[in-house]
């Protein structure tokens, strides 16, 4: 896998600085932005890049490539819309219910999948989701070809009118962060050397002492947890859920969100799931052409770009501080 | 190296390899006269086996030269350089666990008339006549070593270049392996060896080239071998 | 149990044996790359769907017959698996294996979109040849003759290529290679060449499949996706260890599939992959499958 070791940065006073600026640059980009462009735009990128970075704590950081991705986020979107409309539960209830889904699914997942290794892993997380995706289709309570539509946005708290786009996208923004600060302390814990260490070589991990199946599992269960965060936000800020969420397709853009901006880096997915969302909502005109251009990147990232944008760029400014 | 009359069958000089990004061989230089047999000698990681394996072409990226009966090999792929009538015996020796002895022996293409005959295989080494159905992963340490050989003589190569043929092997097969090889030379076959027994060595081979962190640093023809077995020790480290 | 007469039982074991034949010709086709170039093909399923796709442009563009699209198709699929093999794949062979799904991926995506764009999704259909039509009237059920014709050639590609790679010296050559294709390389065999034909030939099996399917299903740009996850599980339950495993498993989910229409309807949609489930918890290396 490309290791562009961006994630345990070295500690110097120009690096901290620059994070620093970086830190608050981003600030500033995300408190304009709605202003800017459209806040459903935004709302979307939000939670495709929580989601992406979920994926990414199993791709990028214990190397355990999930074709199946697609079950915790469109599982856990029908659950919430369900208890936000069927049951009338306040946004953040019904939230927390898709994220202990997308858990429960990462744990069930997770027992089965890893029994298998390496190249049989993708196939088996695929053909689990792939019974997600057909549960989904039949089941009574997802309304089939039409989803969950209307989803009622009606937040616990009173003063949070979520009808409202901006407040809804700071909304977003807030789970979104939420999700990303347990990413991080999870990349930079005790627990995310022993995934890196996992990646690297299992074997020697294994003979470490690590009991890697019970670490692999725990991925899978905060991987798809967080994904069920993502999926539980995109219910309620979209106010739909869809056999789209759930299909296979689903899978397959996660993986290339991440791949676009850069695997097992903390902040490539956001990139990457901004590239692709924006790429799905401007190029929509050009119908199944964009599917075309998806399979496109997927070839040229593989061959030729396998660090991502944002590993790309930190390659870049390696190699300019060593010159 | 010195200057030899006869014309070269193999010419090795300024030999570099790399595996990956690691930079291995430092400069071999090695000439090896038609029917002769040869070693190699030298520390475990001296450069021994990636010398052969340069010379089949199967490392990441080599440069230098290497030169087989009159051919450069330096850009050829390693198919192209076995067709020319180079086999080689690698150190693990290579038997394929899912195919059988006969398989095995059978699975080299003869590439030029003048090889041994199954049968004349078969009477070098009995054991592979009697487990012909067998899979190669039922085969003793000294049954693969004897197959490992004895696929290669089938095919028409006059340059054998065998690594480490002895090592691991009990005493008896070792003495089995050291007749085989005197008899090959007898029927004109050249061998290039990789050996860190050279108690075994000297039994066999006309001349010893010495590696040395990549570099060969030295040649002594076998008679010579007593009167410079101080040096060859050192070299050796024993 | 509900209540069902042989005939069902019969019909449903038949178009059982109809899909095995389908799924076993595809995994043998998955197997058979992934031995040699250690890359699971993501673009099987593009590939079948290439095959009954040029079957059904040589009838419908150039008057080309059944019989001839029967080699033809598989032939023109395979070319452009050469080109995959030289122009892609081959740059990636040093990676970690996830990259390969990725890349077959993303042909996949290319592929499928490119015939969605031409054809849009709605299936083109396909007749099978005068000699293959009608049915055999057995009394007690009717029998399709195409679906006879479409087991019976699976069959024999299954069985002769299983002869092919166990009992003949261009099988020894390619087992060989699948355990060191280095040293086999220093026999004097053309490896590179051989890897390029291998995903030639697994591409045409794939593409004979889709020529096959042709009459039974509509032709679509879609009919390979779906049909793509289902043939992993097979191959993760059978293993791709072992070619006669993913022939036998291919068949036997097949049945199990036809079987399970008969007595729970519903089921017959998800019953592969919950074989799937209960295979990896009680025999995690699959069936046949070496551990991976």
């Amino acid at each position: 896998m490309a290791s562009a070791s961006t994630a345990v940065p070295s500690r110097g006073a120009s690096h901290t600085a620059r994070r620093a600026a970086l830190v608050a640059a981003a600030a500033c980009v995300a408190l304009v932005a709605p202003f800017l462009l459209y806040p459903i735009f935004l709302i979307n990128v939000l939670c495709f890049a929580l989601f992406a970075c979920a994926f990414n704590l199993m791709m990028g950081f214990a190397g355990l490539l999930s074709f199946g991705h697609a079950a915790f986020f469109g599982g856990s979107a029908y659950v919430t819309a369900y208890a936000a409309k069927a049951w009338g539960w306040p946004a953040e209830l019904s939230i927390l219910a898709g994220l202990v889904t997308g858990g429960g699914l990462g744990v069930v997942f997770g027992w089965i999948s890893i029994r298998r290794q390496g190249i049989y892993f993708g196939m088996v997380t695929m053909a689990l989701a792939q019974l997600v995706y057909f549960a989904a289709l039949q089941a009574k309570f997802t309304g089939g070809e039409d989803g969950i539509q209307g989803v009622p946005q009606r937040s616990a708290l009173p003063m949070l009118d979520l009808t409202d786009n901006r407040v809804m996208y700071f909304y977003a923004l807030a789970v979104f962060l939420a999700g990303f600060a347990v990413i991080y302390r999870t990349v930079h814990s005790p627990f995310g050397h022993v995934l890196r260490a996992i990646r690297e070589n299992e074997g020697r991990a294994i003979s470490l002492g690590y009991d890697v199946p019970r670490f692999k599992l725990l991925a899978f269960a905060l991987s798809g947890a967080l994904s069920g965060l993502a999926g539980g936000l995109k219910a309620i800020a979209l106010q739909i859920a869809t056999l789209t969420d759930v299909e296979f397709t689903m899978s397959g853009e996660v993986v290339l969100m991440t791949l676009v901006g850069g695997v097992a880096t903390l902040t490539g997915p956001v990139v990457g799931a901004a590239v692709v969302v924006a790429m799905l909502t401007y190029l929509a005109a050009f119908g199944v052409w964009v599917k075309a251009l998806q399979g496109i990147i997927f070839i040229a990232c593989v061959l030729a770009f396998r660090r991502g944008i944002v590993g790309e760029i930190a390659a870049m400014l390696e190699r300019s501080r060593q010159t | 190296m010195p200057d030899r009359t006869g014309t070269a069958f193999l010419t090795v000089e300024g030999l570099h390899a790399w595996y990956g990004e690691s930079h291995v061989l430092h400069g071999i230089d090695i000439d090896i006269r038609e029917g002769e047999v040869v070693t190699l000698l030298g520390r475990n990681g001296a450069g021994k086996t990636t010398t052969l394996r340069s010379i089949m072409g199967v490392v990441s990226r080599r440069t230098g030269s290497v030169r087989f009966a009159g051919r450069e090999l330096i850009a050829l792929p390693p198919e192209r350089i076995a067709r020319l009538g180079i086999g080689y015996c690698p150190e693990e020796r290579g038997i394929f666990a899912s195919l059988t002895v006969d398989e095995n022996l059978m699975l080299p293409p003869v590439i030029k008339p003048g090889g041994l005959s199954v049968g004349e295989i078969h009477a070098l080494f009995p054991n592979l006549a009697e487990r012909r159905r067998s899979y190669g992963k039922k085969l003793s340490g000294g049954e693969q070593q004897m197959l490992a050989i004895g696929r290669i003589l089938r095919t028409g190569a006059k340059l054998l270049l065998l690594d480490e043929p002895t090592e691991g092997l009990a005493p008896v097969i070792v003495q089995q392996i050291g007749t085989v090889i005197r008899l090959l030379k007898q029927r004109g076959f050249t061998i290039l060896l990789v050996e860190q027994n050279f108690h075994f060595a000297s039994t066999v081979a006309d001349r010893h080239f010495v590696v040395e962190e990549g570099r060969t640093v030295d040649v002594f023809s076998n008679a010579d071998l007593t009167r410079n077995t101080q040096k060859l020790e050192a070299y050796l480290g024993v | 149990m509900p209540s069902f007469d042989i005939e069902v039982l019969l019909g449903q074991l038949l178009l059982g044996l109809i899909n095995g034949s389908f799924y076993a010709i595809l995994s043998l086709g998955l197997a058979v790359i992934f031995g040699l170039l250690n890359i699971i093909n993501f673009t099987h399923g593009a590939q079948y769907m290439m095959g009954a796709f040029t079957a059904w442009m040589l009838l419908n563009y150039l008057g080309i017959n059944y019989w001839a699209a029967l080699v033809l198709a598989p032939a023109i699929v395979a070319v452009f698996g050469v080109a995959i093999e030289r122009f892609l794949l081959r740059r990636i062979y040093e990676l970690d294996h996830i990259y390969g799904f990725l890349l077959t991926y993303g042909i996949a995506l290319v592929v499928e979109s490119a015939y969605r764009a031409q054809y849009g999704v709605s299936g083109q259909p396909y007749r099978p040849p005068p000699a293959l039509s009608g049915a055999i009237d057995l009394d007690y059920m009717l029998l399709p003759i195409y679906r006879l014709w479409v087991v019976g050639v699976s069959l024999v590609v299954c069985i002769a290529t299983w002869l092919l790679i166990e009992k003949t010296r261009l099988g020894a050559y390619l087992r060989a290679a699948t355990e060191n294709p280095v040293l086999v390389r220093t026999f004097g065999i053309n490896v590179p060449l051989m890897i390029t034909l291998t995903y030639a030939f697994g591409v045409a099996l794939a593409a004979l499949a889709g020529v096959l399917a042709a009459p039974l299903y509509q032709v679509s740009s879609i009919m390979g996706s779906n049909l793509m996850v289902v043939v992993f599980a097979v191959v993760v339950i059978g293993g791709m260890g072992s070619i006669p495993g993913a022939i036998l498993t291919g068949f036997g989910l097949g049945l199990v599939e036809g079987l399970t229409k008969v007595f729970y309807p519903p089921a017959a949609s998800t019953v592969i992959f919950v074989a799937m489930i209960l295979i990896l918890t009680f025999r995690p290396s699959g069936l046949m499958g070496r551990s991976a």
